[in-house]
């Protein structure tokens, strides 16, 4: 058994190549395999891994993988594909929890002797781990719509001092070497608010943006664990997920046009606040039956979802609607930009569900060159990734952010279930916009009748 | 400080190699296509279980009597475990659909 921790190499290799495996198409469910593998590997090797003051209490911890294996199953069973984003930080939420977990029981075991490093790297570990715990929660709260988004002018003051009383409470314990007993706790305690208090005043729009920044500390309080106990899966799992999760968080807010510190002090809650009057101006009502008329004599169509059209569930409609149109001659896409719904990509999950084909499905930059050609945008549930404040007014918070620009095509129509604005408050100037009509209703039952008047048609 | 000096000396090897996987991690994720984000974010937010082992490790060493340690760190299990199984199994979940159409 004692050349069984070679077999962490193998673990360490299996990651990467999942991980890369997992940022092509047509390898991506291998890939996810392949890291999967890795990881249940690093596993049995962690349980038979000869180490100092082994105890066994191998039943504990067969229970207890037994358990999270069961429930870690059904959660992701049972989920619907929309409620996909919460999950994701649901779980890593829990993979903060279980940081936290051991680097507590790890602070009180040091002793006199334990270096400043240790101690510097095992709270940082308790630090970072917490924030990611809570912070998870707070931002599966958001989406699945039981937390509010909560803002107040100090917030940001009070988030910097707060995160000062937690550095400084952690560089007093590491230099002062245990001589309070309940600091440690203490410790917990303010990192665990910090967790709430930093995500608490992010807007949800904003909350794919929060879940990979948080992903991204998961993976850096893994990978200081992995210091912790000298373990080199645990570093290099840790550090890989740390930094893709990072790169992954800029890419979303280049997409965006914003900074990760906008995002984190919070730009669009607050300007949109004091953005005042929004535009005014007629809006303009379509009927189903003339949308489909329109729909069905035209040549290219082109979707446009947003979140919308997830919490409408309204996909599998648009398919049928797709399919009906294209029987007829119609040539049908989907515009996808990158931020729509709660998650980069979260559009094409839902549609790929939906069995959309996956050409249909056309990036921003070709989208934005395919409008000129275009006789018939139908908008479903998209906002903010639409509004073309974002072009043309400096004004607007969301200026200069890469948007949709669907006022290129000849018809717009918007499927909106009423006037309220979108998911960062901004008021929207398409809607009052002399091309484009507005068809009211919840998107799926909409999508339906609209179907239904298409086939009628014939 | 001359102790934080002597641990990072110490350590020598354990930080070339978190600025090699720095790196790697970078390389291996700006080539992905936007649709595979989500689930890209999912699968590695799964690796990040990978705190699992620590668990695992703590709960090995404690004494057999020591509850507090065996309860807590029985718990970090469970949760990680959601966290490795449950994060692949909703990966696995969301990629089939892709598969089916190619």
């Amino acid at each position: 058994m004692q050349y069984i921790n070679l077999l962490y190499i193998l673990s360490t290799v299996l990651l990467i190549i999942g991980l890369r495996r997992m940022s092509s198409p047509a390898s991506a469910a291998k890939g996810n395999l392949i890291a999967a593998a890795g990881m249940g590997l690093a596993t049995i090797v962690a349980m038979f891994d000869p180490i100092a003051g082994d105890q066994g209490n191998y039943a504990w911890i067969i229970v207890a993988l037994a358990i999270g294996t069961v429930v870690g199953l059904v959660f992701s069973k049972k989920v619907a594909m929309t409620a996909i984003p919460e999950l994701v930080s649901l779980f890593n939420g829990f993979g903060g929890a279980c940081a936290v977990a051991i680097s507590i029981i790890e602070v009180y075991k040091f002793g006199e002797t334990s270096s400043i490093g240790a101690r510097a790297t095992t709270y940082m570990a308790l630090f970072i781990g917490g924030v990611a715990f809570t912070g998870s929660l707070i931002a599966y709260g958001k989406l699945s719509g039981k937390v509010k988004d909560w803002k107040s002018g100090i917030s940001s003051y009070f988030n910097l001092i707060w995160l000062a009383l937690c550095l400084g409470l952690i560089i007093y314990e590491v230099v002062a070497m245990g001589q309070i007993e309940y600091l440690p706790m203490a410790i917990l305690v303010v990192s665990l608010i910090y967790g709430f208090t930093f995500v608490l005043p992010i807007g949800g729009a904003d909350m794919p943006v929060v879940i990979s920044l948080l992903n991204a500390f998961t993976g850096i309080a893994a990978a200081l664990a992995g210091i912790v106990y000298s373990n080199m899966v645990m570093l290099l799992g840790g550090i890989l997920v740390g930094s893709s999760g990072t790169i992954l968080t800029v890419l979303m807010c280049n997409a965006m046009n914003r900074s990760l510190i906008n995002v984190i002090i919070g730009g669009f809650g607050s300007s949109a606040a004091t953005a005042g009057a929004g535009p005014e101006g007629d809006v303009k009502e379509a009927t189903a039956n003339d949308t489909a008329i329109m729909m069905r004599y035209a040549t290219n169509v082109m979707i446009i979802p947003g979140y919308g059209m997830a919490v409408a569930q309204a996909q599998k409609a648009c398919k049928e609607l797709d399919k009906s149109l294209t029987e007829r001659g119609v040539n049908v896409n989907y515009a996808i930009h990158p931020v729509a719904g709660r998650m980069p990509g979260h559009m094409n999950v839902l549609l790929a569900e939906a069995d959309v084909p996956y050409n249909k499905l056309i990036d921003m930059d070709d989208a934005n060159n395919m409008f000129g050609d275009t006789d018939v945008c139908l908008v479903v549930g998209a906002n903010d990734v639409v509004n073309p404040s974002a072009l043309d007014d400096p004004s607007s918070p969301i200026y200069g952010m890469p948007v949709l620009e669907i006022l290129k095509s000849k018809n717009v129509v918007v499927l909106k279930r009423s006037m309220n604005k979108g998911y960062s408050g901004i008021e929207n100037p398409l809607f009052f916009h002399e091309r484009t009509k507005m068809l009211f209703g919840d998107a799926k039952a909409t999508i339906e009748t609209l179907n239904n008047e298409v086939k009628s048609m014939d | 400080m001359l102790e934080i000096l002597d641990y990072l000396s110490d350590n020598v090897l354990t930080i070339n190699l978190w600025i090699i996987t720095i790196y790697l991690g970078f390389e291996v994720i700006s080539k992905v296509p936007t649709v595979l984000h989500t689930p890209l974010m999912s699968g590695s937010n799964a690796i990040s279980g990978i705190v699992i082992i620590g668990a695992i490790i703590l709960v090995r060493q404690s004494a057999n009597d020591d509850y507090v340690s065996l309860v807590i760190g029985s718990v970090g299990i469970v949760l990680a475990t959601i966290n490795v199984v449950g994060g692949h199994a909703v990966t696995n979940r969301m990629l089939d659909m892709f598969k089916k159409k190619s």
